[in-house]
């Protein structure tokens, strides 16, 4: 993994899911630049902890603003379709800035992999409340907790017609691996939710690794709803599925 | 006879733009040079539409109401424009709208659609071939036109249908066969599209928004023709994103947007300066603030593309005054913003974008491209090496051996991100080269023009659209016209020399806080006095002149 590194110094918490992603990232594009290319590998990412990976990673990348990563993303793929871009974006910056660029790349099918980092926090900004916090999460904005309902983004993007749906955990970094990969050959729009657990402001490391377990097969297009709805980003339910949801 | 105007009226849904330009494009062929200013409302069917053609010997950019003939297809347009007719003029309607009008000429164009086997849109171009004959211009010509407009399945009926309407009609009017130049009628929007082309424009994105909708259109339609990938994505803020990204890659892309959708892409221009990615946005003004009046000119968004944008950055701001700078500036603004890695603003307005001039095809070929500075193979590819023009190799994803990282975070060379002071100083530093060297460009190009009596000690400043107007007044009154037409960097030196031996200063533009006279005193200019119109409406003629009659020479 060497290789891909660069000189920066990571500035992630210790024990932060981040490093799980990067690490997943990381053996996914080694395994598969050989038919791709390193050249032809292209980073995008928006604003939060997990922009930072734009720094670590030695690939070529575009450091976008808060929330406009996939709207450059798709700006890239339109200009050079033979680029594989990959997008890491965080639940802030997909969910509550950049929620239109997210349903407009999946209703476009842009063939882009979109890899959201969702810690389901605002954790740069020291710990706020996102579209993916469960109901009751205090935040320094929501000392109360919070009132509002969670969205479920694998919902979301069904319904925007997303052709690639799947859902990882930082903590299970070889799984991710192969889900990355998966997305990374899927010839149209790819998105990937990956669960991750930030140990300075909302730590799930025991709740994700109690409640995960990863789907043995893709769901029958009839199943796809049903398996993606039982779990809807709320904490004390029941299981947390992991694996593909849906491929067109 | 040395010009005259015409004006064709109806409601929205009945084709009088579509008549205005076949009348246009007739009387180009006929060697005149046309101007036509189309007035539409925010509405698909009903109200009043109308275009007024103004056609001369001489190359003219305004208009005047005092009408030789008006074109009526509804009653609308008799009641709201018969007193503008000058002594001698004609009015000419169809009588199966109107029936209640004693004077003038009713013409059954109804009938002539029937019999020509035509849908009742056609009485439009009836109302033209009409027009054609009582102007003394020959068939070959109508039918020329109504062959290019139109395509093959609505050629036939058309054809015959002006031929009907032509053959019933006599010459009351007879204007001269002109002798005709390399000219085209372009509306600026299209202008504007053909300039980007000419720059080797590879992508354009917009969302739509009049004035600049057009410019998507004619893209959309020309792509493939063009070698062109034109997008309509989800909103401004997704169009100027999708721009950086394309712009990023490589390819040179373009936007276009009004005030209110530029108000979305300022994240995005900011973005563009402290990455050092080439961007070009067309900004076509409409009457502001807010939804203002949609299909509507002013020039009220000066100071916005002067100063938008968070951070100390420089833009190129390029205003120019018709379709013909228009287009000229477009793609140099274009080449520009490539050569200096930075966002370029092309500002307009609706009075440039929609309305239809006459441009000399030569223009395109003033267009010519600037010198990119590309990478070479040596060592560690450095997106943001710190030259000492400030202006750092390019190079783009896809090339072998080279990481390209790009950063809207203060970066290091490589495009890391950096926070320490000194080297935080040292990236705003070769931006700041950079902009000095844009400074030096700008007064190497054309950035100022001046026209009228040039040796006048009272001198109309004006900017963009009123440049049209301006020149005319002034020619008129024996005024010096200065047009500034670069805004950032502003090029002193030549706004100096133009200034040289004027006693007084007089702006005139179509905004209500005289953007213009604010800025002007910041670069040494004493303005003595000012003449704002903000209705929505360009100045007219006249009114421009009687205004400036009231301040005298």
């Amino acid at each position: 993994m060497k290789n891909l590194e660069t000189s920066a110094i990571k500035t992630w918490c210790p024990g932060c899911g981040n490093f799980g992603i990067i690490n997943a990232l990381s053996e996914a594009i080694l395994e598969t630049e050989e038919k791709i290319g390193r050249e032809n590998f292209v980073l995008v990412t928006g604003i939060g902890c997990h922009g930072k990976i734009a720094d670590y990673l030695n690939i070529t990348s575009l450091y976008a603003l808060h929330g406009r990563g996939i709207a450059v993303a798709t700006g890239i793929k339109i200009a050079n379709p033979k680029l594989k871009v990959i997008v890491c974006v965080g639940d802030g910056d997909a969910y509550d800035e950049g929620m239109e660029h997210l349903i407009h790349a999946a209703k476009r099918d842009i063939p882009i992999t979109v890899l959201v980092h969702n810690n389901r926090v605002f954790a740069l900004t020291t710990g706020q409340a996102t579209a993916t916090s469960p109901v009751g999460f205090k935040g320094k904005s929501t000392p109360e907790g919070s009132k509002e309902r969670p969205i479920n983004p694998l919902k979301l993007m069904w319904a925007a017609g997303a052709g690639f749906i799947a859902r990882g955990y930082a903590g299970k970094p070889d799984h991710l691996t192969f889900l990355i990969k998966k997305a990374i050959f899927y010839p149209g729009f790819a998105f990937v939710d990956i669960l991750q657990p930030c140990v300075a402001f909302f730590n799930t490391y025991e709740f994700y690794n109690q409640k995960t377990y990863v789907l043995p097969k893709t769901p029958q297009d009839k199943e796809v709803l049903e398996k993606i709805e039982e779990w809807n980003y709320e904490d004390g339910e029941g299981k947390i599925p992991l694996g593909i949801f849906y491929e067109r | 006879m040395e010009e005259f105007s015409i004006l064709i009226g109806g409601e929205a849904g009945q084709g009088s733009r579509k008549a205005g330009l076949l009348l246009g494009k007739i009387l180009l062929e006929w060697g005149w040079q046309v101007f036509i200013y189309d007035d539409y409302q925010s509405l698909v069917r009903g109200g009043h539409n109308f275009s007024l053609i103004r056609a001369s010997q001489k190359k003219s950019l305004a208009v005047d109401f005092s009408l030789d003939l008006l074109l009526a297809l509804d009653k609308k347009t008799v009641e709201l424009h018969r007193q503008k007719l000058k002594e001698k003029g004609i009015l000419v309607y169809s009588t199966s709208k109107i029936s209640d009008v004693r004077e003038g000429l009713g013409l059954p164009l109804e009938k002539w659609v029937k019999e020509a086997g035509g849908v009742s849109l056609m009485e439009n171009v009836a109302l033209v071939g009409a027009a054609a004959k009582i102007l003394g211009i020959s068939w070959e010509v109508v039918e020329k036109v109504i062959k290019e407009e139109f395509g093959k399945e609505t050629e036939e009926k058309n054809l015959k249908v002006a031929y009907l309407a032509f053959g019933s009609c006599k010459t009351l009017l007879k204007i001269p066969k002109l002798k005709a130049g390399r000219q085209i009628l372009l509306t600026g929007n299209e202008a504007i599209s053909l300039g980007l082309i000419k720059a080797g424009m590879n992508t354009y994105f917009a969302y739509p928004m009049t004035p600049t909708s057009g410019i998507l259109h004619f893209l959309a339609e020309k792509q493939k023709e063009a070698g062109l990938k034109v997008y309509q994505l989800e909103s401004e803020i997704g169009v100027v994103n999708a721009a950086l990204g394309a712009g990023f890659a490589g390819s040179r892309a373009a936007v276009g947007t009004s005030g209110g959708g530029f108000a979305l892409t300022t994240e995005g221009l900011s973005f563009a300066a402290q990455a050092e990615i080439p961007l070009l946005i067309v900004e076509g003004q409409r009457t502001a603030p807010a939804t203002g009046v949609p299909t509507y000119t002013a020039q009220s968004d000066l100071f916005f593309t002067l100063y938008a944008g968070h951070g100390d950055f420089l833009r190129f701001l390029i205003a120019p005054g018709d379709a013909q700078e228009a287009a000229f500036w477009a793609g140099e603004a274009l080449n520009l913003a490539w050569e200096y890695q930075t966002p370029a603003i092309l500002l307009v307005d609706k009075q440039i974008c929609e309305s239809t001039f006459t441009v000399e095809e030569a223009i395109f070929s003033k267009i010519k491209s600037r010198k990119l500075v590309l990478a070479n193979n040596d060592g560690e590819y450095l997106r943001y090496k710190n030259t000492s023009s400030g202006i750092s190799p390019l190079a783009f994803p896809g090339e072998k051996g080279k990481v390209v990282k790009v950063n809207g975070y203060e970066h290091d060379e490589r495009g890391l991100t950096v926070e320490d002071a000194e080297q935080v100083k040292k990236m705003q530093e070769k931006r700041l080269r950079k902009f000095q060297k844009m400074k030096e460009v700008v007064e190497k190009l054309p950035a100022v023009n001046i026209g009228g009596k040039k040796n006048s000690q009272t001198a109309l400043v004006v900017w963009g659209s009123v440049k049209g107007v301006g020149l005319e007044v002034a020619e008129r009154r024996g005024l010096k016209l200065i047009q500034p037409v670069v805004f950032q960097p502003f090029p002193e030196k030549q706004m100096k020399k133009a200034l040289e031996g004027v006693k007084k200063v007089i702006v005139a533009e179509n905004n209500a806080l005289g953007q213009l006279a604010e800025i002007l005193p910041k670069y040494g200019v004493k303005v003595n006095s000012k003449i704002l119109k903000y209705d929505g409406r360009p100045f007219w003629l006249k009114e421009l002149d009687e205004k400036l009659g009231n301040i005298g020479n």
